[in-house]
């Protein structure tokens, strides 16, 4: 059986200093060969022996990419029982990410989610005495999620999901015995339990769906849109981050969206600073990017930065922005506050789609003062910044021990739709449908959940209900 | 001996719920076939409870109906009492429930038997299965009786109900029959096992029946009927069943009762592990009831007349196996039995039936061709799940018989799918009742549409008339018509709807709206609305019922149907017969050893298997698409 050569990252995305590019099939070795130039002359990837690493760069079309260690295991002695080489990169996430798009473009396809797994079953080389594993390796919705499902669903999380499906079962079998002995069981004024069980469940999948968010905006790093009007000082603002931080993990010019991106490291956070055009170019193309330009990126961030210039009054351009922006959490940096500002982080505070902003204000010069005029140190300032990033993606409270953090997209996805069937539920309360109707989205949430943590439905029902209820005559 | 040979298609085993149902199915389809019964006065009868019907069950007995079965037609013409469940609820939970005179429904179904054309009642104990080695696998070629006479057929079903060794328990009183002192069954269960079919001991029992002269009905809630009945059956003129009926009472136990019942545990067969048959928990018994919910300080007793000219009453809610001294005083504790006279003690009853992996969805063995059962015989309870049961394998022995397709209804058409599919699949450890909850479905599967649903599929068997069937289109032509109108048609918010709406308590309009807004709202309903509604043409009753529904409901409907999509993906994979689970690496050695028993048709089927995990489920589904790869290169 001929299979397509595939590839991903087989590493989880974050700030950790090397990446691993895993590609596995016939074609492994001379596609990543077509992209490999060793510091050996004249060798190729294609005449290495098995289990051997070989030191190089990635180059393709005259660019340079990447220092990379190359390891090839060819088949059937591999992961797989597939040839698999191994691209070790050090650039960081953007180069990886481009690598791999590098090796798709050769003719590799990117792996479905366990596929390499499948492959190393499908080829005979595990016994899958434990085949649950498979199931979630083959549930899972990316090789990233994948390593995540198994580090992250700790303990601490199943445990909350479990209760979660605990108190939803109860309440359904509840009703189930309602139904099926409607002269045993009562379900006169039952609405209002259920309603108030209902904000009980929807809190606690909140706090979930928080916390797996922060999950993931403490691991890809926080997707920030620095937007204003032309001359309002993003450019130097952005310079004056990046160059006091010194933290840049990497640095690339975007090729297909024409934006740039930079990774910074924020305190305990990683930004992926958007801006609308490349750093290095003038501060005249700056100034063509307009209000347009930003409104696409804008809409994707979470967290804006919103530049303004204090010694000028808003105007209706302004407020554009400040409409796209409502929603988002956001920081308006108050420009030039050492020169007459004649707008105040009081006078902002004011309008109404910046009532939820956080301000900040700097002086021309690029220092960061106080909004009462006072200078203070630019550390000062900056833990600030930090706070007002906190207060505004992580509600204040942040805890870097990853408890109760769900990652995989797969999970939050069986959240969300479990929490949307919760909804559906006080939806039906109010709509006065009869319980039977709201049973069946309290089992939709319960089978959702039962996904989440990989756990079957199979009678949990009817075994409920008769150990719970006395039914029958 | 002199050889008397009768040749048949089909001989049925059993006239209960099931062997009637299985046997009209058989003879309505052409095939000669014969029934055997241990007494042919018990043909239909109700050895439990006295109603037909009920949450989920009243389910049944419409679908069997749609399918042309035989139970809601007879129910309609001996029921006693009537009563429509759940109405305050959405529909898919509305119940139909009878109270039937027992006596009656058997008298009446034993009538139609003897009236159908093509089918023979005969009174003996079959003690012998005949089958012949064809093709390496065995075929039924016929039964024999006690008496030594052999009856020759082509297919058999068995409906023993709980006839195989039976045993009857009372405290210590031990008796080897079969319900109501009836004879059991006891050669059978060991010409089964040399078939190779295996079989467990399930276990159920029914209470007392008291003279009704000694009850005080004062000290009880009288419970009445429905003032507007609706028969069971699609093709029952409801103005025909309108009738006086009779009432059921409710009485209460107390801490006295329980006291007397805990004090006497020991004497109890179940407690004192003399009985090893699993019982059900849906329908514990009361020592059952007062040990495991302890808590509950009274538990509900329905006092129910057993005929129309029955001096009987049945005790619902406390069946029990304890000693008859300790019945006696247990239920003269409650009130309104104070001095009550037992008639028939309650008794526990132990049976031979189906170990799990034995049947085909189609519910023919899978160790002899031709051979079908159905009912108790499959570990189900009830005399409705029964009579389903009955109806399919009937309906299965004869498209085996004439070559047809047979008919295998899934858990998103039908609780007569449910029910098979659990029975066939699952490893129940009790007797399995039908419920409301087992039905993933149960918005789709209403006891309102049970024709619509299945209708065309008894046509196909050829159980339902042509005309029938043109009746129902035309039916479904004017809902969907009907439905069409109401979405197009829209009201402006005028005085006059404002007026309408406010007299029906309804929030006036702001902007027009179609009628079919309208009827979303839970204060209206298509009839309410007629007043500003002056196009509608007039409409039968059950097609309004359907409208309201579809439009009512509509979101919930859609939801549902998208998650039958789902179901059906898994559903439709089917997997091949030839399929060696030993070929398929990593499967986990319970997976394999399940998957080999059950043989399952599809992989949804596969994947509701008890230790059958997802990750089998995908080691499967992988392999058979490397098989089917494997079959594409082969060719």
């Amino acid at each position: 059986m001929v299979l397509e050569t595939i590839v991903a990252i087989a590493t989880a995305l974050s700030e950790s200093g090397i990446s691993i590019i895993r590609v596995s099939g016939s074609e492994a070795i001379s596609i990543v060969d077509s992209i490999f130039v060793s510091n050996r002359e004249d060798f190729h990837l294609t005449d290495a022996k098995t289990h051997t690493i070989h030191y190089g760069t990635i180059c393709f079309d005259g660019k340079v990419y990447d220092e990379v260690l190359v390891s090839v295991m060819r088949g059937p002695n591999s992961y797989t029982r597939e040839d698999v080489v191994e691209i070790n990169c050090h650039g960081g996430v953007l180069v990886t990410k481009e690598i791999l798009e590098l090796v798709v473009s050769r003719g590799a396809r990117i792996a479905e989610p366990g596929e390499f797994t499948k492959r190393a079953f499908l080829n005979g080389r595990i016994d899958l005495t434990k085949a649950e594993a498979v199931m979630n390796l083959i549930q899972s919705k990316n090789q990233f999620a994948l390593e995540n499902s198994v580090k992250q669903l700790r303990g601490s999380v199943t445990n909350k999901i479990k209760e979660l499906r605990e108190s939803i079962l109860y309440e359904n079998a509840f009703i189930e015995s309602a139904l099926d002995d409607p002269e045993n069981y009562d379900l006169t004024g039952y609405e209002d339990k259920l309603s108030e069980k209902c904000d009980e469940l929807l809190s606690s999948m909140d706090y979930l769906l928080k916390n797996t968010e922060d999950g993931r905006l403490l691991q890809e790093g926080i997707k920030t849109c620095i937007i204003g009007k032309p001359n309002a000082g993003k450019s130097s603002f952005l310079n004056e981050l990046i160059g006091k931080e010194k933290a840049i993990v990497t640095e690339i010019a975007g090729t297909t969206r024409d934006i740039l991106e930079e990774t910074v490291r924020f305190g305990d956070f990683t930004l992926q600073l958007i801006d609308t055009a490349g750093i290095h170019d003038t501060e005249d193309v700056i100034e063509k990017i307009g209000v347009e330009r930003a409104k696409e990126y804008a809409k994707d961030a979470d967290l804006i930065f919103y530049i303004i210039d204090s010694t000028y009054s808003l105007d209706e351009e302004d407020t554009e922005i400040m409409n796209l922006i409502q929603d988002k959490p956001c920081i308006v940096l108050l420009n030039k506050y050492d020169l007459q500002p004649i707008l105040t982080p009081e006078d902002l505070a004011k309008i109404p789609q910046l009532s939820s902003a956080k301000m900040v204000c700097f002086s021309s010069k690029g220092d960061f003062v106080h909004p009462n005029g006072n200078a203070s140190t630019k550390e000062e300032a900056l833990d600030n910044m930090k706070q007002c990033v906190s207060d505004l993606l992580f509600h204040g409270g942040i805890s870097f021990n990853d408890e109760v953090v769900i990652t995989s997209m797969r999970q939050k996805e069986n959240l969300k739709h479990a929490r949307e069937a919760i909804l559906q539920v006080k939806e039906g309360i109010a709509a006065g449908m009869s319980e039977d109707f709201l049973a069946m989205d309290l089992m939709r949430a319960y089978t959702e959940l039962g996904l989440l943590i990989g756990e079957e439905v199979e009678d949990d029902l009817v075994e409920e209900i008769f150990s719970k209820f006395c039914m029958g005559k | 001996m002199i050889d008397i040979r009768e040749k048949y298609d089909v001989a049925i085993i059993g006239a209960g719920h099931a062997g009637v149902e299985a046997a009209l199915a058989c003879a309505r389809l052409g095939l000669e076939t014969i029934v055997f019964t241990v007494s042919v006065d018990s043909i239909a009868m109700m050895p439990c409870n006295p109603h037909i019907g009920g949450s989920s069950k009243g389910h049944l007995v419409r679908e069997i109906d749609a399918l042309g079965g035989e139970m809601g037609k007879n129910i309609d013409k001996t029921f006693l009492q009537s009563k429509m469940l759940n109405t305050s609820k959405g529909p898919a939970v509305h119940s139909l429930r009878c109270q039937a005179d027992k006596r009656e429904y058997s008298k009446s179904m034993r009538k139609i038997l003897e009236q159908q054309e093509h089918l023979t009642i005969k009174q003996g104990e079959v003690v012998e299965l005949l089958t012949a080695d064809v093709d390496g696998e065995k075929q039924i070629t016929g039964v024999k009786i006690a008496t030594g006479i052999i009856y020759e057929c082509r297919a058999a079903i068995l409906c023993t109900g709980t006839y195989l060794k039976a045993r009857c328990l009372c405290g210590e009183s031990i008796t080897y029959t079969g319900p109501n002192g009836l004879m059991a069954a006891t050669a059978l269960s060991a010409e089964l096992t040399k078939l190779g079919i295996k079989l467990r001991r399930f276990k159920t029992g029914t209470p007392a029946r008291m003279d009704k002269s000694t009850i005080d009905f004062s000290k009880m809630e009288e419970q009445f009927g429905d003032e507007r009945i609706v028969p069971f059956s699609f093709s029952t003129d409801p103005e025909s069943i309108q009738k006086e009926q009779m009432s059921c009472w409710l009485t209460y136990t107390n801490e006295k009762t329980h006291d007397i019942i805990r004090n006497n545990l020991d004497r109890s067969p179940i407690y004192a592990g003399i009985i090893e048959g699993t019982g059900p928990r849906y329908c514990p018994s009361i020592e059952d009831k007062v040990v495991k919910f302890s808590h509950k300080d009274r538990h509900q007793v329905f006092i129910e007349p057993e005929g129309a000219d029955s001096n009987e009453m049945y005790i619902d809610g406390m069946s029990s196996s304890l000693p008859e001294d300790v019945q006696i005083a247990m239920y003269r504790t409650v009130p309104g039995l104070e001095n009550c006279k037992i008639v028939r003690n309650a008794y526990a009853i132990e049976y031979d039936c189906l170990c799990p992996g034995e049947l085909k969805l189609t519910l023919e063995t899978k160790a002899v061709h031709g051979l079908f059962s159905a009912g108790q015989f499959n570990g189900s309870s009830g005399y409705e799940e029964a009579a389903a049961q009955g109806l399919i394998a009937g309906i299965n022995a004869a498209m085996q018989l004439l070559g047809k397709e047979p008919v295998i209804l899934d858990r998103s058409e039908a609780y007569i799918g449910v029910l098979i599919d659990d029975l066939v699949t699952k490893e129940n450890l009790e007797p399995y009742r039908m419920m409301t909850s087992r039905a993933e479905y149960r918005l789709l599967l209403r006891q309102d549409n049970a024709d619509i649903r299945l209708r065309r599929i008894g046509h196909r068997v050829g159980l339902i008339s042509d005309e029938v069937i043109q009746k129902l289109d035309e039916k479904e032509k004017a809902i969907a018509e009907e439905i069409q109108r109401l979405k197009e048609t829209t009201v402006g918010a005028s005085k006059n709807i404002s007026e309408f709406l406010i007299s029906c308590e309804s929030t006036p309009l702001k902007t027009g709206t179609t009628l079919a807004e309208l009827i979303c709202r839970p204060e209206l309903s298509y009839e309410k609305i007629a007043p500003i509604d002056p196009d509608r043409k007039p409409l039968a009753d059950d097609v309004i019922e359907q409208i309201n529904i579809s439009v009512k409901y509509e979101g919930y409907i859609e939801r549902q149907i998208r998650q039958v999509e789902q179901f059906k993906k898994l559903e439709n994979r089917l997997i091949p017969e030839d399929l060696n689970y030993d070929d398929v690496q990593s499967l986990r050695l319970e997976a394999r050893q399940k998957l080999k028993l059950y043989k399952p048709r599809s992989v949804g089927q596969a994947s509701r298997i008890s230790g059958v995990s997802p990750a089998d489920v995908s080691v499967l589904l992988i392999y058979m698409e490397q098989y089917q790869q494997m079959k594409k290169n082969e060719s």
